[in-house]
């Protein structure tokens, strides 16, 4: 909240002493913490219960462990680093994730500024047809896409999971940074031409550095939803490569596997979630420009 | 090293720093070719060379397949025969199936109302706080994880265990502090708890989207519009009827689109929590179980409904779109 708006609404608030405003404010308050605990209580319980013994676990709910404090170790980490294949399986996810995310947002890129700036027939027509794109459901796509893959053998291999997520994420985009590269000074391109650039020359010197914002945005956009999924990576890896599962999928088979009675469970589902909140923690305010930039204008 | 990590690291190698090499000089070829034509042509040209990698894309993974997947919806299990419209018969004549559009249809109206309803009411409120930009990270934060991880976060919350034994479950823990409980959540098949059950875990994921994008097109509100307003003596429930909420209107009905097309994408977190037991069952879910049990054709259907299921927004959302064009 900027200064400014903080003195308008004092100033409505008008000369109340401290005490009485404090107080007319204590429900305004009371409900935005009471959210905020609703909001984290069950993450901090499969982070509390991650740390935790097996019997423990099973005979106690998490929130005794913490009055009086009970022993917690590692020791559940070590095990499903060790034993359980998460460990490959990071590396799986990490894999699958960074070129899921580089190849379609240079795709998107070379398209974006070619809808934003050059003039050919059709143009916002076939801007609108990306667009349309944006909401075909990848169920539809996957029967065919394994019989495409199957002559080639992609299927099972990180390939097909590579591609199959750059077709998927290209239209959102192909529109956030047709969007973004539209609104670029105009100027800057004409006294570019003067100078005798070409287009090439005018798009990785100035459309794409100015753009950093907007491909950062959609980098992490990206990045976050091919690390979280499951479903591409369920339908193209499966069963027939176990070993090129991402996590998502290892720990989904383990919940299904054991009913969730695996003792193990709350640090493999924690393992998972390490990226995205560092990620997250580090670079929230690029994600929210993502997102905002792709509902709201400005 | 074992050879399949050598081998997985020279994939990613290939697909890091080959792959954004081959784009950057498919370009730099392109706009040498251009160079060989005439001057006349060059600007004709130009923009389909540019847009020839996305479109490849656009058509091999999400047209082509999509049109097939039509077709094949009408075929029999081999896919040898077209059978018409059987396809569609068995899924609206099949009580799993015909269920699974039923839960559906539930998770599309509970979820945008949910999460767009608490996602305006906490970006209004939070808006009065100093500590906003922690309450708000506080909200968002389940968004950046899996529907995977989400789903044993809630699993630890749903936990049950017979009455008499201590409950660990979270939520049975509080309930009987009150003296309540415990209930079987996501067990037993019950009329359509279980469903909403797993919507209130998809809206504590998304609430904080909703928020997010709420809250700057509230902030986009001229404060000096709202002061003007109290100033003329209005209160503040008249200041949100007369102002932001017709301000804030076009914003939350894209939101609401996102979230219909996202309650009826929903497959992960059906898979994670109940394995579409006890009566929870979506259509995206249905398509896969209906893949998995080596039923192409009905799988093609159900697709398929999911996709004309989506039309209707998908229209709205262009239109959306192009008002915004029209403004621009």
């Amino acid at each position: 909240m900027t200064a400014a708006t903080e003195g308008t609404r004092l100033a409505t608030v008008g000369q109340a002493s401290g005490v009485s405003r404090w107080l007319r404010r204590l429900p305004l308050h009371a409900f935005v913490i009471v959210l905020m605990i609703i909001w984290l209580i069950p993450t901090i319980g499969l982070f509390v219960n991650s740390f935790r013994t097996p019997q423990d676990a099973a005979s106690s709910g998490w929130w005794t462990a913490l009055f009086p404090p009970e022993a917690l170790s590692f020791d559940n980490y070590a095990y499903v680093l060790n034993r359980q294949g998460i460990a490959p399986a990071f590396l799986n996810s990490l894999l699958i994730a960074i070129p899921s995310t580089v190849i379609p947002v240079m795709v998107a890129a070379f398209a974006g500024y070619a809808f934003a700036w050059m003039k050919f027939p059709l143009r916002n027509v076939l801007f609108l047809a990306v667009v349309g794109l944006l909401v075909v459901p990848l169920q539809t796509t996957f029967i065919p896409l394994l019989q495409l893959f199957r002559p080639l053998g992609w299927n099972g291999e990180f390939i097909a999971v590579w591609l199959a997520h750059t077709g998927y994420g290209l239209p959102f985009a192909v529109y956030l940074l047709r969007n973004f590269m539209g609104e670029l000074p105009r100027e800057v391109f004409e006294s570019a031409d003067i100078d005798g650039a070409g287009w090439a020359t005018k798009f990785f010197r100035l459309a794409l550095p100015m753009t950093i914002p907007a491909i950062a945005a959609l980098a992490i956009f990206q990045f976050l939803f091919t690390w979280n999924d499951l479903l591409v990576a369920f339908v193209f890896i499966g069963a027939s490569r176990p070993d090129n599962l991402p996590m998502t999928v290892l720990v989904a088979n383990l919940v299904q596997s054991t009913g969730g009675g695996s003792q193990y469970l709350a640090a493999a589902a924690f393992l998972t979630m390490v990226v995205p909140l560092i990620v997250f923690l580090f670079l929230q305010r690029y994600f929210v420009r993502g997102l905002t930039g792709g509902a709201v204008k400005g | 090293m074992d050879p399949r990590l050598t081998a997985a690291l020279v994939n990613a190698a290939v697909a890091v720093v080959g792959v954004p090499a081959a784009l950057v000089g498919y370009i730099l070829l392109v706009e040498q070719i251009l160079k060989a034509l005439p001057d006349r042509l060059q600007p004709r040209v130009r923009p389909w060379l540019w847009l020839l990698p996305a479109f490849a894309f656009l058509a091999v993974f999400l047209i082509y397949p999509t049109i097939q997947t039509i077709a094949r919806s009408f075929q029999n299990r081999a896919g040898t025969e077209f059978v018409g419209l059987a396809n569609y018969e068995w899924f609206f004549g099949n009580n799993d199936a015909f269920s699974s559009l039923i839960n559906s249809g539930i998770w599309v109206v509970l979820l945008p109302l949910i999460t767009v309803g608490l996602g305006l009411l906490i970006a209004v409120i939070v808006d009065r706080v100093r500590y906003e930009s922690t309450a708000k990270s506080v909200i968002f934060l389940p968004l950046a994880i899996s529907a995977t991880a989400a789903g044993v976060i809630w699993f630890f919350m749903f936990l049950w265990v017979p009455p008499g034994q201590p409950q660990v479950g979270t939520l049975n823990g509080a309930l009987g502090v009150f003296g309540a409980g415990p209930l079987a959540f996501l067990q037993v098949s019950d009329w359509k708890f279980n469903t909403v059950m797993l919507i209130l875990v998809m809206a504590w994921m998304w609430t904080g989207f909703a928020m997010v994008i709420i809250s700057a097109a509230y902030k986009g509100i001229s404060r000096e519009l709202l002061e003007a307003a109290r100033v003329d003596g209005a209160n503040e429930v008249q200041v949100f009827r007369a102002i932001v909420w017709p301000l804030l209107l076009p914003t939350m009905a894209v939101i609401t689109t996102t979230m219909i097309i996202t309650a009826l994408k929903t497959f992960d977190l059906v898979y994670v929590m109940t394995g579409g037991q006890f009566d929870t069952s979506v259509i995206a879910f249905e398509m896969i179980q209906q893949f998995s049990f080596g039923r192409a054709d009905r799988s093609a259907a159900v697709a398929v409904i999911l996709f004309l299921a989506i039309i209707p927004v998908m229209a709205f959302q262009i239109r959306q779109f192009r008002r915004q064009e029209a403004i621009r």
